[in-house]
């Protein structure tokens, strides 16, 4: 076993060379490259930290732009519907006093021509009457030979009229 | 050695071979050879920081390799944190260098460059080695904890809740218990590295014998051998993993008694 067999013969050799190289590496990698190493995981480690959390603002942002705007559309929407409930009331409104106005004109007219009609009527009543009356004065006068005076052959007239 | 006998020595591979300054090197009267072993450290070093560097390139979306790098940094991290807490944070330098350089030593000593006439050592076969780490650790257990916690961090021999008559019984099993700690940390990897290497030279010597003693027994012992050691490099494979993260587990664990005592 040359572990053994060769132990008194190597050992100063194998510790001094163990010592140098492996302080080598303990200070040159372990203490100079190690830190730097694990400095930029560190690092790497905060930038994704750091993105994530610029990300998650961003949404948070965009979250509450989101709700802000649904409140103003919202309130464009009610604003909205009020002016046309508004305009619509108007347009109700002003055909409905339109259209009284126009009935109130109807109405007028209609009283009027009855009015018209009624005193036509009446004239053309009248002058029917009178006519009787002559006809009535002149048929009697030529059949009978008798002169009717004029209100008596009226009021027979009259009388033969309401009776129909 | 008869070529036709082929005499496979599993332990051969262990054998430390001095490379340069095998006399005259010396440190205060110490022998410094530099052996084919602190070769291997020293391509574990320079590997180990190649692989790093590939990982320095501080991109924002890692590429495939600074992916990896940052994997093990973040393993290390994660682990320390689990048991440690956060003050574990401050040994990642440390145990990311200890895992590395054990996972890095394990790996390369399992490179086949046998077959370019290569020959890669296992440093972490020797107990040497994994005692000087294991020794590192337990200092640094020692070190924080009583730095940290003065004379109290012999508290740490006294389990919570220990009915007081138990404590003289229970304090020397706990001391005895702590005291084996850096020995069982070294003697573990030292342990399951030379045994997964040893395995696999005695199957090879089985593969190579076997052939070499005709079509027969090749077929019959050479062929199952060598299928056998391809499911053993795997598993060696697997092996070298997991010593050098129950090597770090376990330096984590220690010092987060020195951390936290109990």
């Amino acid at each position: 076993m040359p572990q053994i067999a060769q132990l008194a013969d190597t050992w100063s050799s194998q510790v001094f060379w163990l010592l140098v190289f492996f302080g080598i590496t303990f200070f040159v990698i372990g203490r100079g490259m190690v830190p730097k190493v694990m400095e930029t995981v560190a690092q790497r480690d905060g930038q994704i930290a750091a993105d994530l959390a610029a990300a998650k603002a961003a949404r948070d942002a965009a979250d509450e732009q989101e709700e802000a705007w649904r409140v103003r559309e919202n309130e464009n929407r009610a604003a909205a519907q009020a002016i046309v409930a508004k305009a619509k009331d108007e347009a109700a409104a002003k055909s409905e006093s339109k259209l009284k106005a126009a009935q109130t004109r109807l109405d007028k007219k209609l009283a009027e021509a009855e009015t018209r009609i009624a005193e036509a009527r009446n004239a053309a009543l009248t002058e029917v009457e009178s006519v009787a009356v002559e006809a009535a004065q002149d048929i009697v006068t030529r059949l009978a030979g008798v002169k009717v005076t004029k209100p008596a052959a009226t009021k027979a007239v009259k009388e033969a009229m309401s009776h129909g | 050695m008869a070529a036709e006998q082929a005499k496979v020595d599993p332990m051969y591979q262990f054998t430390i071979e001095p490379l340069a300054g095998s006399g005259a090197w010396e440190l205060a009267g110490y022998n410094i050879a530099f052996t084919n072993s602190a070769l291997w450290m020293l391509i574990t070093t320079v590997v180990l920081f190649l692989f790093v560097l590939g990982g320095m390139k501080r991109e924002l979306v890692p590429g495939r390799w600074q992916m990896v790098v940052e994997f093990f940094t973040g393993f290390i991290d994660d682990m320390l944190e689990a048991n440690i807490g956060k003050a574990g944070r401050k040994y990642v330098p440390y145990v990311f260098s200890l895992f590395m350089f054990i996972l890095f030593a394990n790996l390369l000593g399992l490179l086949p460059l046998g077959v370019v006439g290569l020959h890669p050592f296992t440093f972490t076969s020797h107990f040497t080695v994994t005692g000087v780490l294991a020794i590192i650790s337990f200092s640094i257990v020692l070190l924080v904890g009583f730095w940290k916690h003065g004379l109290h961090f012999f508290s740490l021999f006294v389990p919570e809740g220990t009915p007081l008559p138990m404590i003289p019984i229970l304090a020397p099993i706990e001391f005895i218990s702590f005291m084996v700690r850096p020995f069982s940390l070294g003697l573990r990897l030292f342990v399951a590295m030379m045994a997964g290497h040893v395995l696999l030279e005695v199957l090879s010597s089985f593969v190579i014998d076997g052939t070499n003693a005709g079509a027969t027994f090749g077929l019959m012992v050479g062929l199952p051998a060598f299928i056998l050691m391809i499911g053993i490099c795997a598993l060696e494979l697997l092996v070298a993993g997991i010593q050098a993260y129950v090597f770090a587990l376990l330096t984590s664990l220690y010092i987060n008694d020195a951390e936290n005592l109990h």
